[in-house]
């Protein structure tokens, strides 16, 4: 029997202590299911978590790999600290992608990069757009956005793939489903290193997050609206009474992690791809709910989470390679992850007692 | 015409199984977003039975249990730990997806046996009818009986009265002396078996290999099935039947060259299932007390 | 029943010990019932009441104590085994399922196996005989507050209790329906049926109890003979010491001039447990306290809603202020206007647990604080502004805080209630509207804030007091109006009204209405 007895006070080391102890359980966990399914569990824990650092041109790949986590991450930040339940990021990521790159080869021989800050806009838009609809929905009629929100996945899926076999097809591609490439103007460039080149793949594009995270800081602690989300989030009926608008916090709240998964697209693809093809994100939409959680609905606890993150997801590239493990195993990793992370957030309010009679 | 009747009930079978489960366990009160997980552990259950024992009846039975083993272990961190239903719901459906991607990896290219359909003694020999309703497989008479149990069940019986009460107020019923938890361990691991039993019609019946994510949002459809039927047992074959419609209509639009491009098509039941959710929800909104009221709320006993 | 015992003792609880963390519910509680006896129980919200009888009904279960029943030891290890041992328990705020029917909630609580038609069959039997109508079909959700408790009694009823527990059955009920109950209670415990009956009323323990047990900070202070005694050693034994009174404002003149009004105002509910307000028309003049009394559930947090703005009205002209129409206007623009809402729950909705006391001032005056009016500052946020204010706020007001500007989690109901009052009040409102301001805080606690509302309608301030506290509003009002079902009964002044007049609006019934509940 497992009993529980309410915390006088929140226990705040466990704010720390929590997602750490997470980690480790969830390796602990995972490679016990390794071994269970017959792999070799030394080999594993090798390739997933620790091959990824093992030279300087891939710890910079986490970087590249862990940008859009980041950003997602952070927009569903704030729908989750204003308990508004966004899972469709994904498709939000794949239509602000899509709308900015349509936009992108409007301009097929632009060499300015105003048409890449051009195309953050646009999409931000189409993102913020595909946000809207739940958004829409849930104010003004009370729909679930959980369930909005990710039948819309499928929907942004279908159609990029629609307009990628279709409308925007090249037709120098040979019959694959890839649009034109885009011009340089659209296009994040690789930093070179003075004296080392390139590392990896590591862009310009996280220079965005470097700019994100203490804005998102600041919003969350010094703006009014960031402490109206945190309100809200938390005694939705005091919120009321403090007279916030509880339909325009969370449209709001959509929008903007909508608008933010759409730039994290743009940055995705215009940095490592360069053209729009059906399939752009990879599931970040997913484990950037992931992202967020671990890092505590926190922008700073986010980069980290990011990084975290991004290590496994590499780790499984070099597994999959080396080791034959099919890639979606990183699934097995998060959602243990996840798991453990929720029962911390337990712990923190109550203690926990064992006891084995009855 | 038979048989497009036939492929629309096939289609309807795994989201019948799964939205039954599911209103069972939302019905104690509990929101497990988890199905579409538990639906892809029962599809490769019972893929993985059926190429070992070589028999499709076990393959039912190993799904069943996939899709149990998986409310398990939601039911141990929600109801045991307290922990966020919604959030954990989501973990789930990632953790089977990681899981089942592993345990999957073996079986891509084997093909299995499909389901047989069993004929009902004279019942079968009805023209027409006969030939739909009376010469199923063992999973679609299964789902019409459980239906038509859990009507019951929950109307007529003293556990489903409990099982609502458990769901309507948690703390009355604590306070009258029932085990909330348990009831909700229970309730949960029946919606987990059905949903494992609807995951593993998708290989046994539908499409007889392994794919990676090889329910396609079946699950959350469920989930919108159980708010479209608003928790009322019958109204989910009707629910489930349309939206097997609406997927088939699709298919057969595509194999007739409809001139609309197979992508748009294929969108249609995610998009039925926004315009369903958007007109139950804004009929619900008034007439909440179809909703079980402590649904997502997590249960804290004082001892 | 069995065969009558030699002992009269029918339940005995000794040394009974109850911690909830570090929290004392109950020290070393002795307490006895003898067969046939009404026994109260008296003490302070958090005195330890309520934990005892949830022990008794194996709700809970007591770290150390015997309880024996017929001189024999037990361990009630769930209310399964209570209620074996005829121990039945109506619950302060019910152990019904609002979506069942009313023979489906009396069904889950029964613990031999009947049939439905069988059930119902009772169900009707034991309502006439005891006088307690209701409709065993009927969903829980649409009966009123007073048949709930019906209820919940014939439930008891229908297992041949021993014992029944009462858990403050009378502040959900009117007067009428209160009268009707001691009736009925009086007649369970010469059929042999002991009752502990718990409560913080004085008046009606001496009414209705043979003894009476006070509990005070978890301790049982004494057990004495509730027919030789007075409310005022009652009290005072409760409370550990002598009990200051209210100084009742003398000479107030009322002034004639209209501070709030409404006029027509009706607002459909939003949903199905909602009330939906009808045509309600009432005034409030500056310098005078205008009580609502009404049982909790028809209409009350409606009402709350619409004055206090969270919910605006549909026309502009069906609230005025100094007869300007507000009705539009939302709850920020009503305060900056001088309306202040005072509402019943403290944490959650007047305050936020894990926000400190400064942060909370903030939030609802935050227009106040953000004194930056440039572009930049208009987004702002800055709760240190509020930092002065909130001090002086908790000084004014005695909010007793275990360190400065703590977290509103970390005060007691009376001096988390004690800061949102004072929070509005340094708002300086011209209207002021309550509902429960005293429910669930200590006596002492009470009295400061039934004061302070007397000194505000001295000061010239219009008030509204919602309440369900008869006694309270009867203490405090100038003007008594009655809310039933979303109907506001004609204004009155309080030295025209009964209290018996004012049960009977309570429970629906009105001059030009004929209502077969009338006879009772």
């Amino acid at each position: 029997m497992i009993t529980f007895t309410p915390r006088d006070k929140v226990s705040n080391s466990w704010t720390l202590i929590g997602p750490i102890l997470s980690i480790i359980l969830t390796v602990i966990f995972g490679l016990l299911i390794f071994t269970f399914l017959g792999f070799d569990p030394a080999e594993t824990l090798y390739q997933i978590f620790i091959s990824p650092f093992s030279r300087i041109d891939r710890v910079s790949d986490i970087f590249v790999k862990a940008c859009p986590l980041i950003i997602v991450g952070i927009g569903l930040m704030f729908c989750f600290r204003a308990n508004v339940w966004n899972i469709g990021a994904e498709g939000q990521f794949i239509m602000g992608t899509l709308l900015a790159g349509s936009f992108a080869l409007l301009f097929p021989n632009v060499e300015t990069k105003l048409l890449l800050l051009c195309m953050f806009f646009v999409g931000f838009l189409g993102g913020a757009l595909w946000a809207f609809i739940p958004a829409i929905l849930k104010t003004k009629l009370n729909v679930n956005e959980i369930l909005v929100s990710l039948m819309l996945v499928y929907v942004a899926m279908l159609f990029i793939d629609f307009i990628v076999r279709g409308p925007l097809r090249d037709p120098m591609s040979f019959g694959f489903p890839l649009s034109k490439p885009y011009s340089d103007g659209a296009l994040i460039n690789k930093i070179s290193f003075p004296g080392i080149g390139y590392l990896g793949q590591l862009h310009y594009g996280i220079l965005f997050i470097i700019l994100l995270i203490p804005l998102a800081w600041v919003f969350n602690n010094k703006t009014l609206a960031g402490f109206q989300i945190n309100v809200l989030g938390s005694a939705p009926k005091a919120a009321r009474f403090a007279g916030f608008s509880k339909e325009r916090i969370t449209m709001s709240v959509l929008l903007l992690s909508g608008g933010l998964a759409g730039v994290a697209g743009v940055i995705e693809v215009s940095a490592n791809i360069g053209q729009l093809q059906p399939e752009v994100s990879f599931g970040y939409g997913f484990t950037a709910i992931i992202v967020a959680f671990l890092g505590r609905l926190n922008p700073v606890g986010i980069l980290f989470a990011g990084i975290i993150i991004a290590t496994v997801k590499l780790g499984a590239d070099n597994a999959q390679m080396t080791m034959g493990i099919p890639k979606v195993v990183t699934g097995l990793f998060e959602g243990i992850l996840l798991f453990f992370l929720l029962t911390g957030e337990t712990l923190q309010k109550y203690k926990i007692k064992w006891s084995w009679n009855k | 015409m038979e048989s497009l009747i036939l492929t629309i009930i096939a289609t309807s079978i795994p989201l019948l199984m799964a939205a039954t489960g599911e209103l069972i366990t939302e019905k104690s009160g509990v929101l497990n977003l988890g199905v579409e997980g538990m639906m892809l552990s029962g599809a490769v259950g019972a893929l993985g039975a059926v190429l070992w024992l070589e028999n499709p009846y076990f393959g039912i039975i190993a799904g069943a249990m996939s899709g149990l083993f998986m409310a398990c272990i939601f039911s141990v961190f929600t109801i045991n730990f307290m922990t966020n239903q919604v959030a954990t719901g989501l973990g789930l459906t990632i953790f089977a997806t990681g899981l089942t991607g592993l345990a999957g990896a073996p079986l891509v290219g084997k093909t299995i046996p499909s389901l047989p359909k069993i004929e009902i003694f004279l019942l079968s020999d009805i023209p027409f009818i006969g030939n739909i309703l009376f010469k199923q497989d063992l999973v679609a008479y299964l789902s019409i009986c459980i239906i038509i149990l859990i009507t019951y069940f929950l109307k007529y019986s003293k556990p489903g009265i409990i099982l609502r009460a458990v769901g309507d107020n948690h703390v009355s019923a604590h306070s009258v002396g029932y085990p909330v938890k348990k009831i909700r361990w229970y309730a949960t691991c029946f919606g987990g078996m059905c949903a494992g039993i609807g995951g593993a019609y998708i290989p046994l019946v539908l499409t007889p290999h392994w794919s990676e994510g090889m329910t396609a949002g079946r699950g959350w459809i469920a989930l919108a099935l159980v708010v479209f039927a608003s928790w009322i047992p019958w109204r989910i074959i009707v629910g489930a039947l349309i939206f097997g419609g609406i997927t088939i209509a699709q298919l057969v639009g595509q194999a007739r060259g409809w001139p609309i491009p197979s992508q748009i098509l294929s969108m249609m039941p995610y998009l039925a299932t926004i315009i369903a959710l958007t007109i139950i929800s804004s009929r619900i909104s008034k007439n909440n007390s179809v909703v079980p009221a402590s649904l997502g709320k997590p249960f804290f006993d004082t001892q | 029943m069995g065969s009558k015992k030699e002992l009269k003792i029918l339940l005995e609880a000794t040394k009974i010990n109850k911690k909830f963390g570090n929290f004392v519910a109950n020290k070393d509680i002795d307490i006895s019932i003898t067969k046939g006896e009404i026994h109260a129980l008296l003490g302070e919200n958090g005195a330890g009441k309520s934990t005892l009888v949830k022990i008794l009904y194996g709700i809970l279960k007591p770290e150390t104590g015997t309880i024996k029943i017929n001189n024999e030891k037990i361990t009630i290890s769930s209310p399964n085994v209570a209620r074996k041992n005829g121990i039945g328990m109506v619950f302060q705020h019910f152990s019904l399922f609002p979506a069942l029917t009313v023979a489906e909630n009396i069904l889950i609580a029964l613990d031999q196996t009947i049939r439905f038609k069988d059930l119902v069959l009772r169900i009707k039997e034991l309502s006439t005989e005891w006088e307690l109508f209701i409709d065993p079909l009927k969903i829980v959700s649409e009966l009123s507050v007073g048949e709930q408790q019906r209820v919940e009694i014939i439930r008891c009823l229908m297992q041949n209790p021993k014992l029944l527990i009462m858990d403050e059955p009378t502040s959900v009920l009117t007067p009428q329906e209160i009268e009707n109950l001691f009736k009925i209670l009086k007649r369970l415990a010469s059929s042999g049926c002991s009752i502990l009956y718990i409560s913080h009323k004085l008046e009606e323990i001496i009414e209705l109890a043979d003894k009476v047990t006070i509990l005070r900070s978890g301790k049982s202070i004494a057990t004495i003979d509730a027919q030789n005694t007075t409310t005022k050693y009652l009290a005072e034994t409760m409370v550990g010491k002598e009990i200051t009174t209210l100084k009742k404002v003398q000479s107030k003149n009322l002034s004639k001039s209209i501070a709030l009004e409404l006029k027509n105002l009706n607002k459909s509910n939003s949903n199905d447990f909602g009330i939906a307000l009808k045509n309600i028309n009432l005034t409030v003049n500056y310098g005078e306290i205008l009580g609502i009394a009404g049982i909790a559930g028809n209409g009350q947090t409606e009402l709350m809603e619409i004055l206090s703005g969270e919910t605006v009205c549909d026309n502009e002209d069906q609230i005025f202020l100094d007869e300007i129409p507000i009705g539009l206007k939302n709850i920020t623009e009503r305060r900056q206007l001088g309306i202040e809402t005072i509402p019943e729950e403290r944490t959650l909705h007047a305050s936020v647990p894990n926000l400190k006391i400064n942060e909370n001032t903030f939030l609802t005056y935050f227009p106040k604080y953000n004194v930056n009016k440039s572009f930049i500052g208009k987004f702002l946020n800055n709760p240190e502004n509020s930092l002065n204010e909130s001090e002086q706020i908790i000084k004014d007001n005695d909010v007793r805080c275990p360190e400065p500007n703590p977290m509103a989690n970390q005060l007691s109901g009376g001096n988390l209630q004690k800061f949102i009052l004072g929070r509005s009040l340094a708002n300086n409102p011209k209207v002021a509207i309550f509902s429960q301001p005293t429910w669930g805080v200590d006596i002492g606690a009470a009295t400061t804030i039934r004061q302070k509302l007397l000194n505000l309608s001295k000061m010239g301030k219009a008030v509204i007091l919602i309440s369900q506290d008869l006694e309270e509003i009867f203490q405090l009002s100038d003007k008594i109006a009655v809310l039933n079902n979303g109907n506001l009964s004609e204004i009155l002044s309080a030295n025209e009204i009964s209290a018996t007049n004012i049960g009977l609006l309570m429970g629906g019934n009105s001059k030009n209405k004929s209502d077969q509940e009338k006879r009772k």
